[in-house]
């Protein structure tokens, strides 16, 4: 029961992280104290890790640059491509670092001020960074969904007021 | 009254107008209104059954399709119906209508001689009534109340039956009062069907939309599927209440007498919306799943809220609306319902537009957003409690 509940929790915060543990309580048929309860371990066991919001940054007229790189590498001994990945997503710049299964191994995501920063990220930063073997730089140019989310979504509630 | 009102059929002109549409009127003209008023899914049809729709449009599906609908749909239908132990079969059985309201039509049409008895248990969704007095049968009210959840008891079916009861309408998951019928109370109608010899039309439109145990329809039972005309559609459980399908599964020879009313009315169900339901009934049930539990979140939300507000409220266990009781504020349904609108800002539809046994209570729907719900349980409250006795 317990583990359901938290996967129900998850999945009703991940839709809208500022729910009030009252709220998912009564939509859940907990008490809130156990719901509290309930965050107050996920979050120390770090299955959740921050709240935050989901912004269309297109619409504040932000200049930054947002670049995806397919980073092929040589995996290590004993680490495999764990220590190699953690050098690079430790560098703030990088927003997510993924490994992949297909053409090559590690998905990187990168935001900057303008293309010349990103350029010297991959040439400077991570390129040089031994195992790398190659990368290749995407500039993402439109968000039209992400995590779930329709940026510009123009299906709004087109039913009558009050019907049968 | 004008001479050319008076020139029109009695039948008709004695229907009274829907109570909602008064309420429609008042809610539709103010701003900044939250609806608990809503008879319908707040989600968008899902995007692969409008996408299968598009592409049947593109491949040129435009035509007329059989009277009874399209074969492949209705072994769909015929497939589904099994998950409630029912066994309909596809070629005889089983028609495509425009939505659950035609198939409501057909049934009380294909049944009644004038002057027969319909039993309609209250509150009741507010189609049935008209229904049966447009196909000539006298409607008699079976009251259900909040002592009994909502459900209707072989006590009050007992005394409602007479020598003339040729049909019960019944519609479980419940609109407008959330009430379900378990096994037993199931049992019970089932047997006065067949003591007392009458046929039962069950609408079993919310049938996905039940909360705890999976639903039972009437017609499974032993002996009754002889008796029985099922009424449903993909409105509710699928999001697709604009598309209007609709359909019956009713034993061969009611089936027989019941198409030929759909073959010279309607011809046949729209086959854009046919070719969707299709897609829906074979792609949609994870989709359809998610939709469910929603409702269910929101489902415990109103009612916690409802009665923390100090509303009565019986526990809904299917569809998506709350009925609670009004009865502390001292104001009747209307009273308070235009009261809450004009005051509150929100709308809700006042019981007795549902039947008399509806007066008292208000049906508020959770089909909308965790926000929205919040924000009208506030209003709800202030609104409430300037009605409610002082503490001492």
């Amino acid at each position: 029961m317990e583990i359901e509940n938290r996967d129900v929790i998850l999945r009703l915060l991940h839709q809208n992280g500022r729910l009030s543990a009252e709220t998912i309580a009564s939509m859940i048929g907990e008490t809130p104290e156990n719901v509290s309860q309930m965050i107050k371990e996920m979050e120390d066991e770090h299955i959740i890790l921050r709240y935050s919001a989901t912004i269309n940054w297109e619409k504040v007229k932000s200049e930054r640059v947002t670049a995806v790189i397919d980073v092929k590498v040589t995996p290590q001994r004993e680490v495999g491509f764990d220590a190699i990945a953690e050098r690079i997503y430790r560098f703030s710049e990088v927003k997510s670092v993924a490994l992949m299964s297909g053409a090559y191994d590690l998905q990187v995501v990168i935001e900057g001020d303008d293309i010349r920063e990103i350029a010297r990220f991959v040439s400077e930063r991570l390129s040089t960074i031994d195992h790398v073997i190659s990368t290749t730089t995407h500039f993402l140019l439109k968000t039209y969904k992400s995590d779930g989310v329709i940026f510009d979504d123009n299906e709004g509630d087109r039913r009558l007021v009050v019907t049968p | 009254m004008t001479e050319l009102t008076h020139r029109l059929s009695k039948t008709v002109r004695d229907l009274p107008p829907s109570g909602i549409r008064r309420f429609f009127d008042l809610a539709s003209q103010m701003q900044d209104v939250i609806s608990l008023g809503v008879g319908e899914p707040d989600f968008v049809t899902p995007w692969h059954v409008r996408e299968a729709s598009i592409y049947a449009l593109e491949r040129g599906f435009t035509s007329y399709t059989a009277n009874a609908g399209l074969i492949e749909l209705r072994k769909e239908i015929s497939r589904y119906l099994r998950k409630f132990e029912l066994d309909y079969d596809p070629e005889t059985e089983i028609l495509v209508t425009i939505g659950g309201s035609e198939a409501i039509d057909l049934a009380l049409r294909t049944l009644l001689e004038p002057g027969e008895e319909v039993l309609i248990p209250e509150p009741t969704y507010v189609s049935y009534r008209p229904c049966a007095v447009l196909a000539g049968g006298t409607p008699v009210v079976v009251p259900t109340g909040m002592k009994d959840d909502f459900r209707l008891t072989k006590k009050e079916l007992t005394a409602a039956v007479t020598a003339n009861t040729k049909v019960l309408v019944m519609s479980y998951p419940n609109n407008p009062t959330g009430a379900v019928m378990g096994s037993d109370d199931l049992r019970d109608v089932a047997e006065l069907a067949m003591a007392r010899d009458f046929f039962v039309v069950t609408d079993e439109i919310y049938a996905e939309l039940s909360y705890g145990e999976i639903h039972r329809s009437i017609a499974a039972i032993p002996g009754m599927k002889e008796r029985t005309i099922l009424v449903s559609g993909l409105s509710k459980a699928y999001a697709m209440t604009g598309w209007r399908v609709g359909y019956v599964a009713a034993p061969r020879e009611i089936m027989q007498e019941l198409i030929k009313i759909h073959q010279y009315t309607i011809l046949c169900a729209p086959v854009m919306g046919q070719m969707a339901a299709i897609e829906a009934f074979r792609h949609g049930d994870s989709e359809r799943d998610r939709m469910v539990e929603s409702y269910n979140e929101r489902r415990r939300l109103v009612v916690s809220g409802l009665k923390r507000i100090g509303l009565d409220c019986h526990e809904p266990k299917g569809a998506f609306y709350a009925f609670p009781s009004i009865a502390s504020t001292g104001l009747t349904s209307e009273q308070f319902a235009e009261g809450l609108l004009k005051e509150g800002k929100v709308a809700v539809v006042p019981g007795h537009v549902f039947g008399e046994s509806g007066e008292g209570f208000i049906r508020a729907s959770y089909a909308t957003s965790v926000e929205q719900i919040e924000r009208a349980l506030e209003r709800m409250d202030r609104f409430v409690q300037k009605f409610q006795p002082q503490q001492v």
